[in-house]
């Protein structure tokens, strides 16, 4: 505020005493967006059950501007992925978030979701951020309501601070042709070592 | 439960009323031995009808397994399932048992409830290392059957012969790391993060259904058009 040359008289007509303010345009926008996310729970377990909780009376999301549910990818602005995701979920998942517009985002809620918490198996996705791109991680087996919230309000931030500058933001990821990944493989081998107690489960012993 | 009339209609099944009338209402059983308690007493019958068929009968905490001759599979549960004084007429599951001992044969195991005579039977069949993993359908017996084979099928690699469809359930048709129950399958699966994810991606979503599947069969004329196509063409995107 302050660097745009102040209005001509004619373009702002001020006729009437009605009170008007300036202000930045991704200001407004970013204002109306956060205020008005649409989300789209993906809930596949029991993190399900704490989202229900959630968007439930006690702790209302409705508060935050999510009172309406989306239950169709095509009218929604936030993916919520709650639960773990089977390898077998996986094109699903991509698709699903393939088909919401932009401008979008992904809360990934959980520890199943986020890295595949205790199940480091064969069946299930190391975390979703390997299918497709995550704004929020939402820790915790599952997280209480206050969790989500919370990770609701810090991406209500981000998207506060984006810029529509930016043009980058907005650009939809194309996964590589050939792997159809987004992140390397030899990256995604990386970070899905496995840790703790799991590093003596790999063998059967046979 | 429900059992078909000569005229195609639908009896409901009530439990315990082959019992007769003034048959004791049942009570959960307590203080059960470990081991050696009550047989069933289907086991009698199925002995003096199969004879050598029968191998072993054990009793544990007053249920009863009993254990016979892979071959005579789909004879004994067709006798269960039609004999008057059996009925066997309800097919909990169909599991089997892998151990970690090399000598130890790897089992099979149907259980089975009789509703009519309030009795439950479980019954084992045992196929030793090194053998083929095959036994007989009992889908003709259980229509319930098929999806409990085919997820036998798809977590153990056990083919059941005559079954119609047998095609993995749980897993995607193209998984192609094996069978992963199996005491030989590592629990990460047998390829690395990357590649699992790779082969997961890049198969589609829609074509793991088949035009067999009964239920796709039924809706099939409601189907859009280029699905219809599809599964005429046996078109499998991702294989």
């Amino acid at each position: 505020m302050g660097l745009s040359p102040r209005p001509e008289s004619r373009l702002v007509e001020t006729t009437s005493n009605e009170p008007w303010i300036t202000t930045k345009l991704d200001a407004f926008v970013n204002w109306g967006r956060k205020n008005s996310l649409w989300p789209m729970p993906f809930g596949t377990a029991c993190c399900a059950i704490e989202f229900m909780a959630t968007a439930a009376s006690k702790y209302d999301l409705a508060r935050f501007g999510m009172e309406r549910q989306a239950f169709s990818p095509r009218q929604a602005d936030l993916l919520i992925c709650a639960g773990r995701v089977p390898f077998k979920l996986a094109p699903v998942l991509r698709r699903i978030w393939q088909q919401m517009p932009q401008p979008k985002w992904c809360i990934s809620m959980g520890a199943c979701a986020s890295t595949g918490g205790m199940f480091d198996n064969y069946a299930v996705v190391q975390g979703i951020d390997s299918i497709i791109p995550v704004d929020v991680y939402v820790p915790g087996c599952p997280p209480r309501p206050e969790g989500l919230l919370y990770g609701i309000m810090m991406l209500q931030k981000k998207v506060e601070n984006e810029r529509s500058s930016d043009k980058s933001l907005r650009n939809e990821m194309e996964p590589d042709p050939e792997t159809q990944l987004y992140i390397p493989p030899s990256v995604i081998d990386e970070v899905s070592e496995p840790f703790g107690n799991s590093i003596h489960q790999t063998r059967s012993g046979l | 439960m429900t059992e078909v009339n000569n005229d195609g209609s639908f009896a409901p099944v009530v439990a315990g009323s082959a019992l007769g009338v003034d048959a004791p209402a049942p009570v959960t059983p307590k203080n059960l031995p470990h081991r050696g308690g009550e047989p069933n007493p289907s086991v009698d019958a199925m002995r003096r009808q199969f004879g050598a068929a029968v191998r072993r009968v054990d009793v544990v905490w007053g249920e009863t397994t009993v254990v016979i001759d892979p071959a005579r599979v789909h004879d004994v549960i067709r006798w269960l399932h039609d004999n008057p004084l059996e009925r066997y007429d309800y097919l909990s599951d169909i599991t089997a048992v892998e151990f970690r001992d090399l000598e130890q044969p790897l089992e099979l195991v149907w259980h089975l409830r009789s509703l009519p005579y309030r009795r439950f039977l479980r019954v084992k069949a045992l196929i030793a290392r090194g053998a083929p993993l095959e036994v007989p359908t009992v889908w003709d017996i259980y229509k319930g059957a098929d999806w409990l084979e085919r997820e036998c099928y798809d977590m153990f690699g056990i083919r059941f012969i005559g079954h119609p469809d047998l095609r993995r359930l749980l897993m995607w048709e193209q998984y192609a790391e094996g069978f992963p129950l199996r005491k030989d399958f590592p629990l990460r699966g047998r390829f690395s993060r990357s590649e699992q994810l790779r082969q997961a991606l890049a198969a589609n979503p829609e074509a793991r259904y088949s035009k067999d599947e009964l239920s796709i069969a039924e809706a099939f004329e409601d189907l859009p058009a280029d699905m219809r196509r599809r599964l005429t063409t046996g078109e499998r995107t991702g294989e």
